[in-house]
Protein backbone atom coordinates (compact mmCIF):
# COMPACT_ATOMS: atom_id res chain seq x y z
CA UNK A 1 0.00 0.00 0.00
CA UNK A 2 2.60 2.65 0.95
CA UNK A 3 4.47 2.49 -2.00
CA UNK A 4 6.29 5.68 -2.13
CA UNK A 5 9.43 6.82 0.09
CA UNK A 6 10.04 10.28 1.00
CA UNK A 7 13.58 10.55 3.17
CA UNK A 8 13.84 13.03 5.38
CA UNK A 9 16.17 14.38 8.81
CA UNK A 10 15.46 13.13 11.98
CA UNK A 11 14.66 15.54 14.64
CA UNK A 12 13.19 13.29 17.57
CA UNK A 13 13.82 9.15 17.31
CA UNK A 14 10.78 6.74 16.85
CA UNK A 15 8.13 5.21 14.52
CA UNK A 16 4.22 6.05 14.07
CA UNK A 17 1.49 5.49 11.37
CA UNK A 18 -1.62 6.43 11.17
CA UNK A 19 -4.19 8.92 9.77
CA UNK A 20 -2.72 12.31 8.77
CA UNK A 21 -3.74 16.30 9.31
CA UNK A 22 -2.37 19.01 7.21
CA UNK A 23 -1.65 22.26 7.86
CA UNK A 24 -0.14 24.98 6.18
CA UNK A 25 -0.09 27.26 9.21
CA UNK A 26 2.12 27.65 11.72
CA UNK A 27 0.96 26.86 15.62
CA UNK A 28 1.25 28.92 18.77
CA UNK A 29 0.83 25.74 20.84
CA UNK A 30 0.67 27.39 24.02
CA UNK A 31 -2.19 29.99 22.78
CA UNK A 32 -3.69 28.07 19.79
CA UNK A 33 -4.61 24.96 21.53
CA UNK A 34 -7.00 23.68 23.63
CA UNK A 35 -4.96 20.96 25.93
CA UNK A 36 -8.50 19.62 27.33
CA UNK A 37 -9.74 18.49 24.35
CA UNK A 38 -6.57 18.71 21.65
CA UNK A 39 -8.16 20.46 19.29
CA UNK A 40 -7.43 24.21 17.66
CA UNK A 41 -8.70 27.01 19.41
CA UNK A 42 -7.67 29.70 16.54
CA UNK A 43 -10.88 30.74 14.60
CA UNK A 44 -8.60 32.21 11.40
CA UNK A 45 -6.36 28.49 11.80
CA UNK A 46 -6.96 26.14 8.86
CA UNK A 47 -7.29 23.44 11.64
CA UNK A 48 -9.77 25.53 13.59
CA UNK A 49 -11.87 22.86 15.89
CA UNK A 50 -9.50 19.91 14.51
CA UNK A 51 -8.44 17.77 17.10
CA UNK A 52 -4.55 16.78 17.13
CA UNK A 53 -5.23 13.53 18.79
CA UNK A 54 -3.50 10.29 17.80
CA UNK A 55 -2.56 12.02 14.34
CA UNK A 56 -0.01 12.80 12.17
CA UNK A 57 0.77 16.28 12.39
CA UNK A 58 2.37 17.90 8.79
CA UNK A 59 3.01 21.77 9.67
CA UNK A 60 5.53 24.03 8.79
CA UNK A 61 6.69 24.88 12.09
CA UNK A 62 5.37 26.24 15.56
CA UNK A 63 5.89 29.94 16.49
CA UNK A 64 5.43 31.79 19.54
CA UNK A 65 5.66 31.86 22.92
CA UNK A 66 8.48 29.62 24.58
CA UNK A 67 5.96 27.66 26.74
CA UNK A 68 4.79 26.07 24.22
CA UNK A 69 6.92 23.00 24.33
CA UNK A 70 5.15 22.20 27.70
CA UNK A 71 2.21 22.19 25.41
CA UNK A 72 3.07 19.57 23.46
CA UNK A 73 3.91 17.35 26.57
CA UNK A 74 0.65 18.48 28.11
CA UNK A 75 -1.61 17.18 25.47
CA UNK A 76 0.59 13.79 25.36
CA UNK A 77 0.24 13.31 28.74
CA UNK A 78 -3.26 14.01 28.59
CA UNK A 79 -3.62 11.36 25.79
CA UNK A 80 -4.74 14.07 23.51
CA UNK A 81 -1.49 14.64 21.72
CA UNK A 82 0.06 13.65 18.29
CA UNK A 83 1.52 10.20 17.48
CA UNK A 84 4.22 12.20 14.81
CA UNK A 85 5.19 15.54 13.55
CA UNK A 86 6.12 16.60 9.95
CA UNK A 87 7.35 19.79 9.68
CA UNK A 88 7.43 20.66 6.66
CA UNK A 89 9.14 24.06 6.91
CA UNK A 90 12.46 23.62 9.41
CA UNK A 91 11.94 22.15 13.07
CA UNK A 92 11.82 24.62 15.33
CA UNK A 93 13.38 24.68 18.92
CA UNK A 94 9.55 24.62 20.75
CA UNK A 95 8.50 21.33 18.38
CA UNK A 96 12.01 19.51 19.03
CA UNK A 97 12.32 20.05 22.73
CA UNK A 98 8.38 19.46 23.73
CA UNK A 99 8.54 15.98 21.29
CA UNK A 100 11.90 15.40 22.60
CA UNK A 101 10.62 14.79 26.24
CA UNK A 102 7.54 13.55 24.91
CA UNK A 103 8.61 11.07 22.74
CA UNK A 104 6.77 11.66 19.96
CA UNK A 105 9.22 11.21 16.42
CA UNK A 106 9.46 14.29 14.28
CA UNK A 107 11.22 14.93 10.90
CA UNK A 108 11.79 18.12 8.93
CA UNK A 109 14.07 18.12 5.42
CA UNK A 110 11.59 16.39 3.06
CA UNK A 111 13.11 15.45 -0.46
CA UNK A 112 9.57 16.17 -2.24
CA UNK A 113 6.77 18.20 -1.11
CA UNK A 114 4.52 15.63 1.01
CA UNK A 115 1.26 17.95 -0.38
CA UNK A 116 1.62 15.93 -3.90
CA UNK A 117 1.09 12.77 -1.87
CA UNK A 118 -1.12 13.36 1.37
CA UNK A 119 -4.43 14.80 1.78
CA UNK A 120 -6.39 14.85 5.35
CA UNK A 121 -6.98 11.44 6.71
CA UNK A 122 -4.37 10.26 4.40
CA UNK A 123 -2.45 7.44 6.21
CA UNK A 124 1.02 6.93 6.38
CA UNK A 125 4.28 5.18 8.07
CA UNK A 126 6.54 8.13 10.15
CA UNK A 127 9.87 6.14 10.58
CA UNK A 128 11.96 9.22 11.85
CA UNK A 129 14.68 6.11 13.17
CA UNK A 130 14.98 5.83 9.59
CA UNK A 131 14.77 9.27 8.29
CA UNK A 132 11.62 7.90 6.04
CA UNK A 133 8.22 8.47 5.63
CA UNK A 134 5.93 5.80 3.56
CA UNK A 135 3.33 7.41 1.48
CA UNK A 136 0.55 5.83 -0.98
CA UNK A 137 1.15 7.10 -4.11
CA UNK A 138 -1.94 8.31 -5.92
CA UNK A 139 -0.66 7.18 -9.89
CA UNK B 1 25.22 16.88 16.73
CA UNK B 2 28.46 15.41 17.60
CA UNK B 3 28.41 14.68 21.16
CA UNK B 4 31.63 14.55 23.50
CA UNK B 5 32.29 11.14 25.36
CA UNK B 6 30.95 12.69 28.53
CA UNK B 7 28.20 14.22 26.89
CA UNK B 8 27.26 10.65 25.21
CA UNK B 9 27.62 9.01 28.76
CA UNK B 10 25.49 11.81 30.09
CA UNK B 11 22.59 11.58 27.60
CA UNK B 12 22.91 7.42 28.63
CA UNK B 13 22.04 8.15 31.98
CA UNK B 14 25.47 7.19 33.42
CA UNK B 15 25.08 10.69 35.70
CA UNK B 16 21.65 10.45 36.35
CA UNK B 17 18.20 11.10 34.57
CA UNK B 18 17.93 15.09 34.98
CA UNK B 19 21.49 15.42 33.07
CA UNK B 20 19.82 12.56 30.41
CA UNK B 21 16.52 14.45 30.06
CA UNK B 22 18.95 17.53 29.38
CA UNK B 23 20.81 16.06 26.76
CA UNK B 24 17.98 14.24 25.08
CA UNK B 25 16.05 17.93 24.85
CA UNK B 26 19.51 19.24 23.51
CA UNK B 27 20.44 16.73 20.93
CA UNK B 28 16.66 17.46 19.72
CA UNK B 29 17.30 20.94 19.41
CA UNK B 30 20.94 20.60 18.03
CA UNK B 31 19.27 18.40 15.45
CA UNK B 32 16.48 20.47 14.19
CA UNK B 33 19.14 23.90 14.08
CA UNK B 34 21.74 21.84 12.27
CA UNK B 35 24.30 22.26 14.98
CA UNK B 36 27.98 20.56 15.02
CA UNK B 37 28.48 20.57 18.43
CA UNK B 38 27.45 21.85 22.22
CA UNK B 39 29.18 25.20 23.67
CA UNK B 40 29.19 26.76 27.25
CA UNK B 41 26.75 29.47 27.73
CA UNK B 42 27.07 32.54 30.66
CA UNK B 43 23.63 32.25 31.11
CA UNK B 44 20.28 30.57 30.99
CA UNK B 45 16.80 32.04 31.28
CA UNK B 46 14.14 29.70 31.97
CA UNK B 47 10.19 30.05 30.95
CA UNK B 48 7.64 28.06 32.01
CA UNK B 49 6.57 29.03 35.97
CA UNK B 50 3.53 29.90 35.21
CA UNK B 51 0.73 27.12 36.39
CA UNK B 52 -1.97 28.57 33.82
CA UNK B 53 0.78 27.94 31.14
CA UNK B 54 2.49 24.17 32.20
CA UNK B 55 -0.77 22.71 33.73
CA UNK B 56 -0.26 19.85 35.58
CA UNK B 57 2.11 18.07 33.40
CA UNK B 58 4.37 20.41 33.55
CA UNK B 59 4.59 20.46 37.44
CA UNK B 60 5.03 16.88 37.49
CA UNK B 61 7.59 17.20 35.25
CA UNK B 62 9.27 19.87 37.05
CA UNK B 63 9.17 17.94 40.50
CA UNK B 64 10.28 14.73 38.90
CA UNK B 65 13.49 16.50 37.15
CA UNK B 66 14.13 18.80 40.16
CA UNK B 67 13.98 15.38 42.68
CA UNK B 68 17.52 13.85 41.95
CA UNK B 69 19.14 16.90 43.63
CA UNK B 70 21.12 18.00 39.93
CA UNK B 71 21.39 21.95 40.64
CA UNK B 72 22.11 24.40 37.35
CA UNK B 73 25.40 24.66 36.23
CA UNK B 74 25.22 28.56 35.33
CA UNK B 75 23.57 31.99 36.70
CA UNK B 76 19.96 31.16 35.92
CA UNK B 77 16.72 33.45 35.95
CA UNK B 78 13.29 33.10 36.16
CA UNK B 79 10.45 33.91 34.29
CA UNK B 80 7.18 35.45 35.90
CA UNK B 81 4.75 32.60 37.70
CA UNK B 82 0.67 33.17 38.16
CA UNK B 83 0.48 35.93 40.82
CA UNK B 84 2.33 38.22 43.45
CA UNK B 85 2.95 35.68 46.81
CA UNK B 86 2.68 39.21 48.56
CA UNK B 87 -0.70 39.61 47.79
CA UNK B 88 -3.12 38.21 50.30
CA UNK B 89 -7.01 37.33 48.76
CA UNK B 90 -6.19 37.22 45.22
CA UNK B 91 -9.39 35.17 44.54
CA UNK B 92 -7.54 32.26 43.35
CA UNK B 93 -8.13 28.48 43.74
CA UNK B 94 -6.23 26.32 46.45
CA UNK B 95 -5.49 24.00 43.57
CA UNK B 96 -3.93 26.84 41.30
CA UNK B 97 -2.05 28.37 44.18
CA UNK B 98 -0.97 24.67 45.70
CA UNK B 99 0.53 23.42 41.82
CA UNK B 100 2.44 27.25 41.61
CA UNK B 101 4.02 26.83 44.97
CA UNK B 102 5.21 23.16 43.71
CA UNK B 103 6.73 24.60 40.41
CA UNK B 104 8.52 27.37 42.47
CA UNK B 105 9.57 25.05 44.77
CA UNK B 106 10.54 22.58 42.27
CA UNK B 107 12.81 25.74 40.01
CA UNK B 108 14.36 26.58 43.92
CA UNK B 109 15.66 23.01 44.42
CA UNK B 110 17.84 22.94 41.10
CA UNK B 111 19.26 25.99 42.17
CA UNK B 112 17.60 28.64 40.01
CA UNK B 113 17.09 32.36 41.03
CA UNK B 114 13.58 33.38 42.12
CA UNK B 115 13.95 36.62 40.04
CA UNK B 116 10.13 36.05 38.53
CA UNK B 117 10.58 38.53 36.16
CA UNK B 118 10.81 38.78 32.01
CA UNK B 119 12.93 41.66 32.03
CA UNK B 120 15.60 40.28 33.47
CA UNK B 121 18.43 42.06 31.01
CA UNK B 122 17.02 45.38 33.32
CA UNK B 123 17.32 43.93 36.19
CA UNK B 124 20.57 41.73 36.71
CA UNK B 125 24.45 42.86 35.30
CA UNK B 126 24.99 41.46 32.16
CA UNK B 127 27.56 39.65 30.62
CA UNK B 128 29.89 40.98 28.41
CA UNK B 129 29.31 41.86 24.78
CA UNK B 130 29.47 38.93 22.12
CA UNK B 131 28.73 36.20 25.20
CA UNK B 132 26.47 33.62 24.76
CA UNK B 133 22.93 32.79 26.75
CA UNK B 134 19.83 30.41 26.26
CA UNK B 135 17.01 32.75 26.74
CA UNK B 136 13.74 31.04 26.79
CA UNK B 137 11.42 34.15 27.05
CA UNK B 138 11.23 35.81 23.29
CA UNK B 139 10.93 39.03 24.49
CA UNK B 140 14.08 39.19 26.27
CA UNK B 141 15.84 36.80 23.32
CA UNK B 142 14.73 39.93 20.97
CA UNK B 143 16.35 42.20 23.44
CA UNK B 144 19.68 40.28 23.93
CA UNK B 145 20.46 39.95 20.74
CA UNK B 146 19.11 43.06 18.90
CA UNK B 147 20.40 45.65 21.64
CA UNK B 148 22.69 44.41 23.73
CA UNK B 149 25.00 41.87 21.31
CA UNK B 150 24.16 39.01 23.72
CA UNK B 151 23.85 36.18 21.50
CA UNK B 152 20.95 33.71 21.95
CA UNK B 153 18.26 31.99 19.74
CA UNK B 154 15.02 32.25 20.38
CA UNK B 155 14.36 28.85 22.89
CA UNK B 156 11.92 27.46 24.43
CA UNK B 157 11.41 26.78 28.16
CA UNK B 158 12.49 23.19 27.74
CA UNK B 159 15.73 23.88 26.00
CA UNK B 160 16.52 26.79 28.27
CA UNK B 161 15.75 24.33 31.06
CA UNK B 162 18.52 22.09 29.64
CA UNK B 163 20.90 24.52 28.78
CA UNK B 164 20.62 25.51 32.66
CA UNK B 165 21.14 22.52 34.17
CA UNK B 166 23.51 21.23 31.76
CA UNK B 167 25.57 24.74 31.20
CA UNK B 168 25.62 24.17 27.06
CA UNK B 169 23.49 25.09 24.08
CA UNK B 170 23.93 23.68 20.60
CA UNK B 171 26.19 26.19 18.77
CA UNK B 172 23.38 27.18 15.75
CA UNK B 173 21.49 29.99 14.25
CA UNK B 174 21.92 33.27 16.07
CA UNK B 175 24.75 32.29 18.27
CA UNK B 176 27.07 31.74 14.62
CA UNK B 177 27.83 35.65 13.40
CA UNK B 178 26.87 34.63 9.46
CA UNK B 179 23.76 33.87 10.76
CA UNK B 180 22.81 37.04 12.54
CA UNK B 181 21.97 39.32 8.89
CA UNK B 182 18.51 40.50 7.60
CA UNK B 183 17.62 39.05 4.25
CA UNK B 184 14.53 41.29 4.48
CA UNK B 185 14.36 44.89 5.72
CA UNK B 186 10.97 46.22 7.28
CA UNK B 187 10.61 49.84 6.89
CA UNK B 188 7.91 51.79 8.75
CA UNK B 189 6.11 54.02 6.24
CA UNK B 190 3.40 55.22 8.46
CA UNK B 191 2.55 59.20 8.48
CA UNK B 192 2.44 60.66 12.21
CA UNK B 193 1.21 64.26 13.18
CA UNK B 194 5.27 65.26 13.31
CA UNK B 195 5.91 63.59 9.76
CA UNK B 196 7.35 66.16 6.79
CA UNK B 197 5.41 66.95 4.42
CA UNK B 198 7.46 64.66 2.20
CA UNK B 199 5.45 61.96 4.10
CA UNK B 200 9.14 61.07 5.37
CA UNK B 201 8.90 59.52 8.85
CA UNK B 202 11.49 59.92 11.31
CA UNK B 203 10.74 56.46 13.76
CA UNK B 204 11.28 58.93 16.31
CA UNK B 205 7.98 59.99 16.56
CA UNK B 206 6.27 56.43 16.35
CA UNK B 207 5.24 55.75 19.71
CA UNK B 208 5.46 52.40 21.73
CA UNK B 209 2.03 50.55 20.09
CA UNK B 210 3.36 51.59 16.44
CA UNK B 211 6.49 49.54 17.44
CA UNK B 212 5.51 46.66 18.96
CA UNK B 213 2.62 46.10 15.88
CA UNK B 214 6.20 46.96 13.78
CA UNK B 215 7.25 43.87 15.76
CA UNK B 216 4.11 41.78 15.25
CA UNK B 217 4.25 42.43 11.97
CA UNK B 218 7.79 42.00 11.16
CA UNK B 219 7.68 38.90 13.52
CA UNK B 220 4.89 37.35 10.85
CA UNK B 221 6.67 38.33 7.79
CA UNK B 222 10.11 36.98 8.18
CA UNK B 223 10.66 33.67 7.53
CA UNK B 224 14.58 33.36 9.05
CA UNK B 225 15.94 34.41 12.49
CA UNK B 226 17.26 37.94 11.57
CA UNK B 227 15.17 40.36 10.22
CA UNK B 228 15.87 44.12 9.46
CA UNK B 229 14.08 46.94 10.71
CA UNK B 230 14.73 50.15 9.26
CA UNK B 231 15.09 52.96 11.78
CA UNK B 232 18.00 54.61 14.20
CA UNK B 233 18.16 52.51 17.00
CA UNK B 234 20.31 55.53 18.31
CA UNK B 235 17.03 57.40 18.72
CA UNK B 236 14.62 54.89 19.86
CA UNK B 237 14.31 54.64 23.57
CA UNK B 238 13.96 51.37 25.63
CA UNK B 239 10.26 51.46 25.91
CA UNK B 240 9.98 51.23 22.29
CA UNK B 241 12.48 48.87 22.23
CA UNK B 242 11.11 46.61 24.47
CA UNK B 243 7.65 46.94 22.72
CA UNK B 244 8.90 46.01 19.48
CA UNK B 245 10.86 42.56 20.99
CA UNK B 246 7.66 41.84 22.44
CA UNK B 247 5.62 42.02 19.04
CA UNK B 248 8.17 40.67 17.47
CA UNK B 249 8.81 37.17 19.69
CA UNK B 250 4.72 37.17 19.83
CA UNK B 251 4.05 36.36 16.15
CA UNK B 252 6.56 34.30 15.27
CA UNK B 253 10.35 32.98 14.74
CA UNK B 254 12.46 35.71 14.70
CA UNK B 255 14.76 36.08 17.02
CA UNK B 256 16.83 39.17 16.58
CA UNK B 257 16.12 42.53 14.62
CA UNK B 258 18.89 44.24 12.86
CA UNK B 259 18.97 48.02 12.04
CA UNK B 260 21.69 48.34 9.54
CA UNK B 261 21.53 47.00 6.30
CA UNK B 262 23.03 44.21 5.15
CA UNK B 263 23.33 43.72 1.64
CA UNK B 264 21.26 41.51 -0.27
CA UNK B 265 17.98 42.95 1.73
CA UNK B 266 14.58 43.29 0.61
CA UNK B 267 12.74 46.10 1.69
CA UNK B 268 8.99 45.71 2.79
CA UNK B 269 6.86 48.45 3.83
CA UNK B 270 5.21 48.55 6.81
CA UNK B 271 2.60 51.54 5.95
CA UNK B 272 -0.87 52.13 7.53
CA UNK B 273 -2.49 49.47 5.93
CA UNK B 274 -0.13 46.77 7.15
CA UNK B 275 -0.63 48.75 10.51
CA UNK B 276 -4.24 48.59 10.42
CA UNK B 277 -4.22 44.81 9.57
CA UNK B 278 -2.18 44.11 12.57
CA UNK B 279 -3.91 46.38 14.83
CA UNK B 280 -7.77 45.02 13.70
CA UNK B 281 -6.21 41.23 14.28
CA UNK B 282 -5.37 42.56 17.89
CA UNK B 283 -7.95 45.26 18.97
CA UNK B 284 -10.90 43.39 19.40
CA UNK B 285 -13.31 45.91 21.47
CA UNK B 286 -13.82 48.99 21.90
CA UNK B 287 -13.60 50.05 25.17
CA UNK B 288 -11.84 48.06 28.07
CA UNK B 289 -13.26 47.03 31.68
CA UNK B 290 -9.91 47.61 33.08
CA UNK B 291 -6.28 48.84 31.82
CA UNK B 292 -3.52 46.67 32.37
CA UNK B 293 0.32 47.38 31.41
CA UNK B 294 3.06 45.25 31.59
CA UNK B 295 3.60 42.28 28.70
CA UNK B 296 6.77 42.64 29.38
CA UNK B 297 6.82 43.87 32.93
CA UNK B 298 7.18 47.62 33.45
CA UNK B 299 10.68 48.81 34.24
CA UNK B 300 11.46 52.42 35.61
CA UNK B 301 11.55 53.86 32.46
CA UNK B 302 8.05 53.45 31.68
CA UNK B 303 6.77 53.68 35.56
CA UNK B 304 8.83 57.02 35.18
CA UNK B 305 7.01 57.92 32.01
CA UNK B 306 3.15 57.28 33.47
CA UNK B 307 4.38 59.21 36.40
CA UNK B 308 4.70 62.32 34.39
CA UNK B 309 1.73 61.51 31.96
CA UNK B 310 -0.53 61.03 35.35
CA UNK B 311 0.87 64.34 36.92
CA UNK B 312 -1.54 64.43 39.90
CA UNK B 313 -4.96 63.24 37.93
CA UNK B 314 -6.61 59.77 38.81
CA UNK B 315 -7.81 57.03 37.00
CA UNK B 316 -11.46 56.36 36.16
CA UNK B 317 -11.23 52.83 36.14
CA UNK B 318 -8.88 50.11 37.59
CA UNK B 319 -5.20 50.49 36.35
CA UNK B 320 -3.21 47.19 36.87
CA UNK B 321 0.80 47.58 36.89
CA UNK B 322 2.46 44.46 36.61
CA UNK B 323 6.29 44.90 37.00
CA UNK B 324 9.44 43.71 38.68
CA UNK B 325 9.58 43.49 42.37
CA UNK B 326 13.06 45.09 42.17
CA UNK B 327 11.42 47.80 39.75
CA UNK B 328 8.75 47.91 42.50
CA UNK B 329 11.52 48.72 44.89
CA UNK B 330 12.83 51.27 43.75
CA UNK B 331 9.76 53.26 42.45
CA UNK B 332 9.00 52.82 46.23
CA UNK B 333 11.74 54.59 46.91
CA UNK B 334 11.10 57.74 44.34
CA UNK B 335 7.98 57.64 45.44
CA UNK B 336 6.58 57.07 42.08
CA UNK B 337 4.89 54.57 43.62
CA UNK B 338 2.39 56.30 45.65
CA UNK B 339 1.69 59.31 43.32
CA UNK B 340 0.74 55.92 41.18
CA UNK B 341 -1.41 54.16 43.51
CA UNK B 342 -3.16 57.37 44.56
CA UNK B 343 -3.97 57.89 40.38
CA UNK B 344 -5.72 54.01 41.31
CA UNK B 345 -3.05 52.11 39.94
CA UNK B 346 -2.75 48.60 41.67
CA UNK B 347 0.88 47.05 41.26
CA UNK B 348 1.77 42.94 40.85
CA UNK B 349 5.41 41.85 41.10
CA UNK B 350 6.54 38.54 40.24
CA UNK B 351 3.61 37.99 37.60
CA UNK B 352 2.71 39.29 34.38
CA UNK B 353 -0.14 39.72 32.10
CA UNK B 354 0.38 36.75 29.84
CA UNK B 355 -1.96 33.87 30.86
CA UNK B 356 -2.97 35.63 34.17
CA UNK B 357 -5.21 33.72 36.11
CA UNK B 358 -6.16 37.70 37.69
CA UNK B 359 -7.24 38.25 34.27
CA UNK B 360 -10.50 36.00 32.91
CA UNK B 361 -13.30 35.97 31.16
CA UNK B 362 -15.78 35.74 34.60
CA UNK B 363 -14.50 38.97 36.05
CA UNK B 364 -14.06 41.09 32.86
CA UNK B 365 -15.40 41.39 29.25
CA UNK B 366 -12.34 43.74 28.11
CA UNK B 367 -9.24 45.36 29.01
CA UNK B 368 -7.33 48.43 27.60
CA UNK B 369 -3.39 48.02 27.30
CA UNK B 370 -0.69 49.56 24.99
CA UNK B 371 0.76 45.78 24.84
CA UNK B 372 0.96 44.01 21.68
CA UNK B 373 2.08 40.66 23.25
CA UNK B 374 -0.79 41.25 26.03
CA UNK B 375 -3.61 41.13 23.42
CA UNK B 376 -2.26 38.53 21.40
CA UNK B 377 -2.86 36.15 24.81
CA UNK B 378 -5.79 38.08 26.19
CA UNK B 379 -7.33 37.33 23.09
CA UNK B 380 -6.42 33.81 22.49
CA UNK B 381 -5.92 32.09 25.56
CA UNK B 382 -7.73 34.51 28.10
CA UNK B 383 -10.56 35.09 25.84
CA UNK B 384 -11.09 38.90 26.86
CA UNK B 385 -11.52 41.30 24.48
CA UNK B 386 -8.77 44.05 24.39
CA UNK B 387 -9.07 47.90 23.36
CA UNK B 388 -5.02 48.75 21.92
CA UNK B 389 -4.10 51.92 22.39
CA UNK B 390 -1.29 53.70 23.00
CA UNK B 391 -0.09 54.72 26.53
CA UNK B 392 -0.28 58.56 26.07
CA UNK B 393 -4.21 58.02 24.82
CA UNK B 394 -4.94 55.68 27.43
CA UNK B 395 -3.75 57.86 29.67
CA UNK B 396 -5.67 61.36 28.22
CA UNK B 397 -8.57 59.14 28.03
CA UNK B 398 -9.09 57.41 31.19
CA UNK B 399 -8.11 60.24 33.79
CA UNK B 400 -9.34 63.29 35.43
Amino acid sequence: MFNETINCRKIVEGKAEGKVIVSKNPINFLAMVNLDTGKITDQSHDLFNISLKDKILVFPHSIGSSVGAYSIYALKTNNLGPKGIICTAKADIITASGCAIANIPVVDKLEKDIHDFIKNESRLILDATNQKIMVKNRN
Amino acid sequence: MQLTTEEEKALNGEFGETLSVAYRILLAIGNANDAEKLIPIKWAHVSGVNYNTIGKSGEEFLKEISSEGKKVMIPTTLNPMGFDSTKKNIGLTEEFVNNQLSITDSYKKLGVNMSFTCIPYEIFSLPKKGEYASFAESNAAVFLNSILNIKTNKESALSSLASAITGKTPYSDLLIEENRKSKIMIKPELSTDESDALGQVDTFNLNELDFGLLGYYAGKVSKESCVGIDCKKDQVDIVKMKSLSAGMGTSGICGMFKTEEDSMTEKISFGKKERESVFDELNTSEMGDIIVLGSPQLGMSEINLLDNMIHGKKFKKKCMIFCAKPVYEIAKENESLYRLEKAGCEFFCDSCTCLTPLITKDKYDSITTNSVKCSYYMKHSNKVGVSLKNLNSIVKENTI
